[in-house]
């Protein structure tokens, strides 16, 4: 009676164990999806990791993979991908006069595809001067120092629109910021913030996207927290989502006092999780959940 | 709100008497009236609340749009194309403006 108890006891433990296991493989990212842009242009969704600024990844792999498939479907459609509204209006302002020297960013810059090619996979990037600069900077830069314009800001539906049409002409090609050089101590400053535990519930970035990716927080399904899709279109919010705002409300989830968009902590931090994505395809805009 | 842009896909080709998927994209907040500004006061609804589709002067699809459906409405649906002719789609919004877009079609 006793054998046969203990026999029980063991089947039902093995058996929920392989509930629980079941219920994590539900979870993890679609390894075997392949991201193509209206059948034509394929991104590279998964990057081998390397043993400087992920040794604790096996690989990198874009956010894409963590979302289901109708979502995936939005954005392989350029013409469903709502974020290509904001893509059109960054186009409008490029070519539209602003600020007291009546200039555009095209009389400047000419055709964003040729000038701007690039941009994206480089951000953020130490300007001359030594000082590490986000894409929102160097726009404001141009807009209040050669325009005679006012700044945007920096997660306003202008500058959005803007960093999207710029990040679309980086479309395709591989993220690879620089962290060595000048970059290099800012690139240590976001590595300790990434680690660093923040909030009444203590969490750090690597809590949620280096140790946990693949499972669920409450309802959210944790990716590795990749930041070459961003601007995104967030399905939650039907509206575009800048990188700093997307910082701001994860250290906001901790329940924490968080840093403001613009701050050199999160200017940082950005070029910190932009090299964890080093390899991945700039996904130009991104539909997320 | 900014502009309302409306943006319409069509297949490139089709023979007469084909069926062919249409789609629509306008950009439009869709409020639903339920939500709430950081003062507390209930942000007012505007949506927009119907969208028809003719095809040479003939109804193809005249659908109702509730609060339900969220901004940046995307419509897809099949049209029955018997000749050559000007697709007219018109959305109606809810503060009275009509936002229309019109693409001709060859069938071959």
């Amino acid at each position: 009676m006793q054998h046969l108890k203990t026999a029980k006891a063991l089947a039902l433990a093995s058996a929920c164990a392989a509930a629980l296991w079941t219920g994590a493989a539900v979870a993890d990212p679609d390894l075997t999806a392949e991201l193509v842009i209206d059948g034509e242009l394929h991104l590279v969704t998964r990057a081998p990791s390397d043993d400087v600024v992920t040794p604790n990844l096996p690989e990198r792999y874009s956010g894409w993979l963590f979302r289901t498939a109708d979502t995936r479907a939005l954005q392989m459609d350029d013409f469903a991908n709502p974020a290509m509204l904001a893509v059109e209006q960054g186009a409008d302002l490029w070519s539209t006069a602003d600020g007291t020297a009546g200039q555009s960013c095209q009389d400047c810059h000419g055709d964003a595809e040729e000038s701007m090619a690039g941009v994206r996979a480089h951000m953020p990037h130490v300007n001359a001067n030594g000082v590490l600069w986000s894409m929102e900077d160097y726009v404001n830069n141009c807009r209040t120092e050669r325009m005679g314009a006012e700044a945007w800001r920096w997660s306003g539906e202008q500058m959005v629109a803007m960093t999207s049409y710029i990040a679309m002409q980086s479309r395709g090609m591989p993220v690879d910021v620089q962290i060595d050089g000048a970059a290099a101590p800012y690139w240590e400053q976001g590595r300790e913030m990434y680690y660093t535990r923040y909030g009444e519930l203590e969490l750090s970035c690597a809590n949620c996207h280096e140790e946990s990716y693949g499972r669920m927080i409450r309802a959210d399904h944790l990716s590795q927290g990749q930041i070459n899709g961003f601007p995104t279109y967030r399905l939650k919010n039907a509206g575009m989502v800048s990188i700093h705002n997307r910082f701001r409300g994860c250290i906001r989830d901790t329940r924490a006092e968080t840093f403001a968009e613009g701050s050199d902590e999160f200017r940082a931090l950005e070029l910190y999780v932009a090299s964890r994505g080093n390899g991945l395809s700039v996904e130009g805009v991104t539909v997320r959940p | 709100m900014t502009d309302v842009r409306p943006r319409i896909r069509l297949p490139r080709n089709a023979a007469a008497g084909d069926s062919i998927t249409v789609k629509t994209l306008i950009n439009h907040d869709m409020e639903s009236g339920q939500r709430r500004n950081s003062a507390g006061e209930t942000i007012p609804r505007q949506i927009i609340n119907r969208f028809t589709c003719e095809f040479n002067g003939a109804m193809v699809i005249d659908a109702a749009l509730e609060p339900a459906i969220s901004a940046n409405p995307y419509m897809e649906f099949e049209a029955l194309v018997p000749a050559s002719g000007e697709f007219v789609f018109t959305w109606y919004d809810d503060n009275g403006e009509v936002y229309t877009a019109t693409e001709a079609f060859e069938v071959s």
